[in-house]
């Protein structure tokens, strides 16, 4: 998806406490989601929109229920994109080290 | 809530059709799937099953729904960790809509009791899983092609 509305729906304390709180129970529904929060439905709803839009979050209709699932897939882009390859890069760079500390022969 | 849950959502640039193909060739699977492999001849009603690396049956179970591009639907058990095989059936659904120039890929995997010890297991899984069809799909490449233990469903 788009790494800026990741990181912009990341920005915000509020909306990393929704994801926390999807990752202890997922499935919620929005008036579970607002159980002990200081802020008005709408507030949370525009969050949770916020998240959504971004692929943090997906959503199911249940029979009239809404529930909200954390989707980490977004997160594991990131954390590949920046981890995962960096560890290819220092396994090609030990890999060509190799072969030129093998092969004795000036570039 | 008397079920378990997870939904896992990703948007993959190619066509339906291609993806359908990547999610049903069993010569393909084994590519972004860590090596485990798929036997099933995809019929609705057939079995279907998932080999490990090592030949273990890491679960199984029998194709529900197959409606190209778009459905496909098993029921699936573990098979080999015994606290996960008493659990029962689950129920894996993959949905594949179009979108601009993407395929929204939604894999919603669910069993009817709570706090499943499956789908913890299972869900520490899908991510990197559907990471490496997504790489694969769109740039060839996986992000991994294997695991080095293979101990998730």
């Amino acid at each position: 998806m788009n790494d800026d509305a990741v990181f912009a729906a990341l920005a915000d304390p509020t909306r990393r406490r929704l994801l926390d709180r999807l990752r202890e129970a997922s499935g919620q529904t929005l008036s579970e989601l607002c159980e002990g929060l200081e802020m008005s439905r709408q507030a949370v709803t525009k969050h949770l929109g916020i998240l959504e839009a971004a692929n943090l979050v997906a959503t199911r209709r249940q029979g009239r229920e809404k529930l909200h699932y954390l989707n980490p897939v977004p997160i594991q882009g990131i954390a590949e994109r920046w981890i995962a390859r960096f560890q290819e890069r220092q396994l090609a760079a030990l890999s060509a080290l190799k072969a030129s500390l093998e092969t004795p022969k000036p570039d | 809530m008397a079920e378990s849950t997870f939904i896992y959502v990703t948007y993959i640039r190619t066509t339906p059709d291609a993806l359908w193909k990547a999610l049903t060739d069993t010569d393909f699977i084994p590519q972004w799937w860590m090596g485990v492999r798929t036997e099933t001849d995809w019929k609705i009603g057939a079995p279907w099953k998932l080999v490990l690396t090592d030949g273990r049956t890491a679960d199984s179970g029998e194709v529900l729904e197959f409606e190209p591009p778009k459905r496909l639907a098993l029921k699936w058990r573990n098979e080999f960790m015994p606290e996960l095989t008493e659990e029962g059936w689950s129920h894996c659904l993959f949905e594949l809509e179009p979108q601009a120039e993407a395929v929204k890929l939604t894999v919603t995997h669910s069993i009817p009791r709570e706090d499943s010890k499956l789908i913890k297991a299972v869900s520490g899984g899908w991510p990197q899983i559907l990471s490496n069809l997504k790489s694969l799909v769109e740039t060839g490449q996986p992000v991994v092609s294997r695991k080095p233990e293979v101990a998730q469903a």
